[in-house]
């Protein structure tokens, strides 16, 4: 069942990537399409036997990876309730990704290439969930660097697809090589790339109690000779590294908000619901490294607080509809890594399962929006859908108040993100590291602005006058069923995912739930304490969704003239947020137009002037100049002929005189 | 003495033969006229053959004419090639004089001749037969040079050839009168005696410098090359044909006798200026080449460049650079008379052509021609595992072996330079725009051809019995 779910998938991408010109689309679309139906199910299997039954961790051994020498990596399939979890988040969403896509789709003559990248996607994915060891893991998160690559340049007839599917994969590498130095790091500290050997180990790395110093020296880093606890940090850190490059957070998340350029379905399956929280999975696997580094975890606190607060901000005024629910899930991951930054795991894993739902109908619906539309994005052009396309603007709806977390505090009627949001919100309350309380104020302001921006996206678009032409109104169309479909179930998804699934992540039925999946040490008490927190507090990021509410409700529906006067009135900070904090402009500077500079002179002077001009360049050249003096010398005169003799002869009797000592 | 007389007769009888075979073609040609041409040079053809049959199967080692005519194994070698080289020229040649008018009962009279003097040459064991087998070669081919009396560029080649072959028979005499000066001797054998016997003398040396440069002249090696351009340019392309194999052939080998002979004492005198003229030979063969546009030019410094390795091979001097200045001669007779074949078979309606821009797209017009071609250049140009290769190969190891690494070296440098004109010949053929056919090629040259496009892409497969050959005509000088 198990080799079923992750194998095909690829089996799909297989058949279809390379018979799916001769197939047709239709069978492609069937073929990928049934294969993932089946494998969802089985997940949702997966996940009922593994984690909500008595089955302790499952192992399915595929085959030996690696043996090299000390380094050994086996292919296995581990599924514990983390993975199961995954599972059913990537292969629920996937399907209805790739059922959804037969209607977007429709018109796209590239649709078999199409199914198939989203078939190799989710067989990275799963690879990347159910790894063993983190070889495995690394392959699965290269992997789906690839689909993700390759989906976002899909229409790569786009200049700006191309653009951004490359700027997707450059900055991804500088993460993944952070992530590959922490695995160096990790072999080095525990001569092993096995999950179950290094959390066995992982406990000696805690600095005794009175020990004072901790040890010698086990790692080199920089020049550094580190500790053991030292080492731990770094190591974990560099890790962290690499989750910032794949989950987008600040500074390493300039490519999610242009990977936009890929179709809809992508940016729902793979920059909102899976790929993008592969970091948040890394860490909560790894937890039993992380909850051994104080330090480490203090900082992905810090990371996660400003990346929440910093695309909140930035989604305040961005125009176009993917952007701002792309901000939005940049946002929605910094909340997930400041709940795994206080070591309350289980709350981040949490929300990264509800906002798969609610963030993929978002984004769906947004497809079915553009869709309608005559794929216009801009919010600008768009307004008054609400009548035309009524399922889509509910289902939106339905999205937002999910994602803004709309519910009764204190009771248990909500929306998933009422459950998961606000776990992590009261978390960083009684949280204890030194950025907890910063990231609580950050955490309810982001709450507000997260508030704001979903509502103002939905008034934009449905409310108002229309501002499309004519024409465009003239074609408005409620998308096919094929689209809708997947939509109804995700709004199931996104209304009740909350209520019922919180007792079993981060309820009553914690431990039997996870099963020992997630470590957390003796002392991390947050999840006793955050059910006891003040009611201020569990009123905090109600009020902030209601300020939200009410703030957009102003500003677009009662009177329209407010955003343009306060943008008149503020123009630096609103130019600054428009721009993104001018993150891309900045790396524009310091990264890419330098290294563009010493590519060109590295081309031009050092290749082409130097190798070129020294090397084959030059030295045909020099060629052509002795040809040319040569065959200047055959004049066709024949005393020059003779004179060339008599010269020689001359010449070599000279020499054997001189040269001989007679 | 008269059984003396009857060894040397029998011993010289091949040559013999040919000279009266040359006297009654001549007499044949005389009595028909101007219509014998064919028939004529069909006999030559049968004469040249016979005489080979005679030389490779029913001859035997030994000295006549008072060790004057010198017999072995090397000179069988080198004399079957003659003969086969002048006989292969004969054979291609004729249709292309009789359609350029110019189809003289001479021309085949004059290539036997020609034959009959090379192989006096590889057999000589004395100055006065040396030069005597020169000169009846040299005057032969200064005729056949001016062959086609109508054409101004004929004649000139053969005014040009003449006067300077003159001038390097002057330099032979002279060298020639120094070496008998200082040992009082013309035979090989005697000059090596005393050279032996006596002190090395500055006037000797002298003498062996002009001595040498004559025989450069004739192997146009750097800087006595200088007719070679012209004359292969103005020649007739089967005179050129000719010049270029059978005639340079016997040259070496008469080169080789030369210094392995008579001045093996003094090895390395000569070895110095045979390393000199081997080296500026391959450098200049190779540079001038590349700005050559006439493919006759252009394998006018080919063959410059050639004899410039073959030459690496005699400075080694040992059995080893013999046995590989034997094969490579041997192989480079068989690529230069392919080679010729097809230059000779660039023809248009509008008559022959002779520039390289013409082979344009000759790929896709005619590819056996383009493709047999195509083996040939990379042969020429040394590529494994074409026979030019081993050619290279032999010579190469030879001089290593002989601790010359700095003649070797030199020597792979070249090499790749001088790969560059027969890799552009290639690049013409087969990647630019067609500029239209030839006329089909004539079944003699086709032959030709073939037998030479068969031959450097198997020899591969046969080399081993041909080295066993070339193995034992090095011998005879050790």
């Amino acid at each position: 069942m198990y080799q079923a779910i992750v194998f095909l998938p690829l089996l799909g991408f297989l058949i279809v990537g390379l018979f799916g010109n001769r197939l047709g689309a239709r069978p492609s679309e069937l073929i990928t399409s049934g294969f993932m139906v089946v494998a969802a199910v089985l997940s949702w299997v997966a996940f009922f036997t593994v984690a909500l039954g008595e089955h302790e961790t499952v192992t399915v051994h595929v085959l030996r990876f690696l043996d090299l020498g000390a380094l050994q990596a086996d292919w296995t399939l581990r599924i514990d309730t983390l993975t199961a979890v995954m599972l059913i988040v990537v292969n629920t969403v996937s399907t209805l990704v790739h059922i959804y896509s037969i209607g977007y789709m429709h018109h796209d003559p590239h649709r078999p290439r199409f199914f198939a990248y989203l078939s190799l996607f989710t067989f990275a994915m799963l690879m990347l969930v159910t790894s063993d060891n983190l070889v495995q893991m690394f392959f699965g998160w290269e992997g789906v660097g690839l689909a993700s690559y390759l989906l976002i340049g899909f229409w790569y007839h786009k200049p700006s697809a191309n653009a951004a599917a490359m700027k997707a994969f450059i900055v991804n590498r500088v993460g993944d090589f952070g992530f590959l130095l922490g695995i160096f790091g990790v072999f080095v500290l525990f001569g092993t790339v096995d999950f179950n050997t290094i959390f066995a180990n992982a406990p000696t790395y805690i600095p005794a109690e009175g020990a004072g110093e901790a040890g010698g020296a086990v790692l080199n880093f920089l020049g550094y000779q580190l500790d053991k606890q030292s080492a731990l940090t770094v190591t974990c850190l560099l890790l962290f590294m690499g989750a910032m490059g794949k989950s987008a957070q600040v500074p390493l998340h300039t490519w999610l908000p242009d990977a936009m350029e890929g179709p809809t379905p992508v940016s729902a399956l793979i920059h909102a619901a899976t790929m993008v929280t592969a970091g948040v999975f890394m860490l909560a696997r790894l937890s039993p490294l992380f909850e051994h580094s104080h330090t480490a975890l203090t900082f992905v606190t810090f990371i996660g607080a400003l990346t929440a607060i910093f695309a909140a901000t930035v989604g305040l005024v961005q125009n176009d509809i993917k952007r701002v629910i792309a901000y939005s899930t940049c946002s929605q991951l910094g909340y997930m890594f400041v709940a795994l930054g206080l070591g309350f795991y289980s709350a981040a894993i949490f929300h990264l399962f509800t906002h798969a739902f609610f963030k993929a109908l978002l984004f769906l619906g947004s497809g079915s929006v553009i869709h309608a539309v005559s794929d216009e994005q801009d919010m600008r052009k768009m307004g008054g859908l609400r009548k035309l396309i009524p399922t889509t603007y509910w289902m939106m709806v339905i999205g937002t108040i999910a994602l803004t977390g709309v519910g009764i505090p204190a009771t248990i009627i909500g929306t998933a993100g009422f459950f998961s949001k606000d776990a992590i919100i009261e978390g960083a309350f009684v949280g204890h590291n030194a950025f907890a309380a910063l990231a609580f104020t950050l955490l309810v302001i982001a709450a507000v602005f997260t508030s704001f921006y979903s509502w103002r996206l939905i008034f934009m678009t449905f409310h108002g006058k229309p501002r499309a032409s004519h024409e465009v109104m003239h074609h408005v169309h409620e998308s096919p069923p094929v689209m809708l479909v997947p939509l109804y179930i995700l709004a199931v998804g996104a209304l009740f995912a909350g209520v019922v699934f919180h007792d079993f992540f981060i309820g009553e039925v914690y431990n039997e739930f996870w099963k020992g999946a997630l470590y957390t040490l003796p002392e991390n008490e947050i999840l006793e304490h955050f059910h006891h927190v003040p009611l201020l507090v569990k009123l905090a990021p109600f009020l902030a969704m209601l300020i939200g509410f009410f703030t957009a409700y102003h500003f677009y529906i009662r009177s329209p003239e407010t955003p343009r006067r306060l943008a008149e009135s503020q123009p630096g900070l609103y130019q600054f947020l428009l721009n993104k904090w001018y993150f891309d402009e900045l790396y524009d500077f310091l990264f890419v137009r330098p290294a563009k500079r010493i590519g060109h002179f590295l081309w031009k002077t050092g290749d082409g002037r130097i190798i070129d001009g020294l090397g084959p360049d030059g030295l045909s050249a020099r060629v052509q100049d002795i040809t040319r003096s040569v065959v200047r010398l055959q004049t066709g005169y024949l005393y020059h002929y003779a004179f060339v003799m008599l010269i020689g002869v001359a010449a070599l009797v000279t020499w054997m005189m001189v040269g001989n000592n007679f | 003495m008269l059984p003396d007389l009857r060894s040397s007769i029998a011993l010289a009888s091949p040559e013999l033969f040919l000279a009266i075979a040359a006297m009654v073609l001549l007499m044949i040609g005389v009595s028909v006229g101007r219509k014998a041409t064919l028939l004529v040079t069909s006999l030559a053809i049968v004469a040249l053959a016979v005489a080979a049959v005679w030389v490779a199967g029913f001859s035997h080692d030994g000295a006549a004419f008072g060790g004057m005519f010198v017999m072995d194994s090397f000179a069988r070698f080198a004399k079957v090639l003659a003969l086969a080289g002048s006989a292969a020229t004969l054979l291609m040649g004729y249709n292309f004089i009789r359609a350029a008018r110019f189809d003289t009962i001479e021309f085949p009279v004059l290539i036997v001749l020609c034959t009959l003097g090379m192989m006096v040459m590889i057999s000589a064991g004395d100055m006065l037969a040396l030069y005597m087998g020169l000169e009846l070669q040299s005057l032969a081919i200064y005729v056949l040079a001016a062959s086609n009396r109508d054409s101004l560029r004929s004649t000139e080649a053969g005014l040009k050839y003449f006067v300077l072959g003159a001038l390097s028979s002057g330099m032979l005499l002279y060298g020639i009168s120094l070496v008998y000066g200082y040992t009082g001797n013309t035979s090989f054998a005697a000059i090596a005696q005393a050279l032996a016997a006596d002190q090395r003398q500055l006037g000797l040396v002298f003498g062996l410098v002009f001595v040498l440069a004559g025989l450069a002249f004739k192997i146009s090696a750097v800087p006595f090359h200088m007719w070679t351009p012209d004359v292969y340019e103005g020649a007739p392309t089967p005179v050129t044909a000719f010049m270029a194999a059978a005639p340079k052939m016997a040259a070496i080998a008469l080169t080789v006798r030369v210094t392995m002979d008579a001045f093996e004492p003094i090895a390395a005198d000569w070895r110095q200026i045979v390393i000199f003229i081997s080296i500026a030979s391959m450098a200049l063969g190779s540079f001038a080449a590349i700005g050559q546009r006439n493919i006759k030019r252009l394998m006018a410094y080919s063959s410059i460049g050639h004899m410039g390795f073959v030459l690496v091979g005699l400075a080694a001097n040992s059995q080893e650079g013999v046995r590989g200045v034997a094969l490579y001669m041997l192989i480079y007779l068989v690529m230069t008379l392919g080679t010729f074949a097809f230059i000779m078979s660039m023809r248009r309606t509008t008559g022959h052509v002779e520039n390289t821009d013409e082979l344009s797209g000759l790929a896709s017009t005619n590819p056996v021609m383009a493709t047999v071609m195509t083996l040939l250049m990379f042969s020429l140009a040394g590529i494994p595992p074409l026979a030019g290769f081993w050619a290279k190969w032999y010579v190469f190891l030879a001089a290593i072996n002989a601790q010359l690494y700095t003649l070797a070296v030199i020597g792979v440098l070249t090499s790749v330079v001088g790969a560059y004109y027969y890799l552009r010949v290639i690049k013409i053929m087969w990647f630019d725009e067609p500029v239209g056919g030839f006329l089909p090629m004539s079944g003699e040259l086709r032959a030709v051809l073939g037998f030479s496009g068969a031959f450097i892409l198997l020899y591969i497969v046969f080399g081993g019995p041909i080295g066993r050959v070339a193995s034992a005509a090095a011998a005879s000088f050790f």
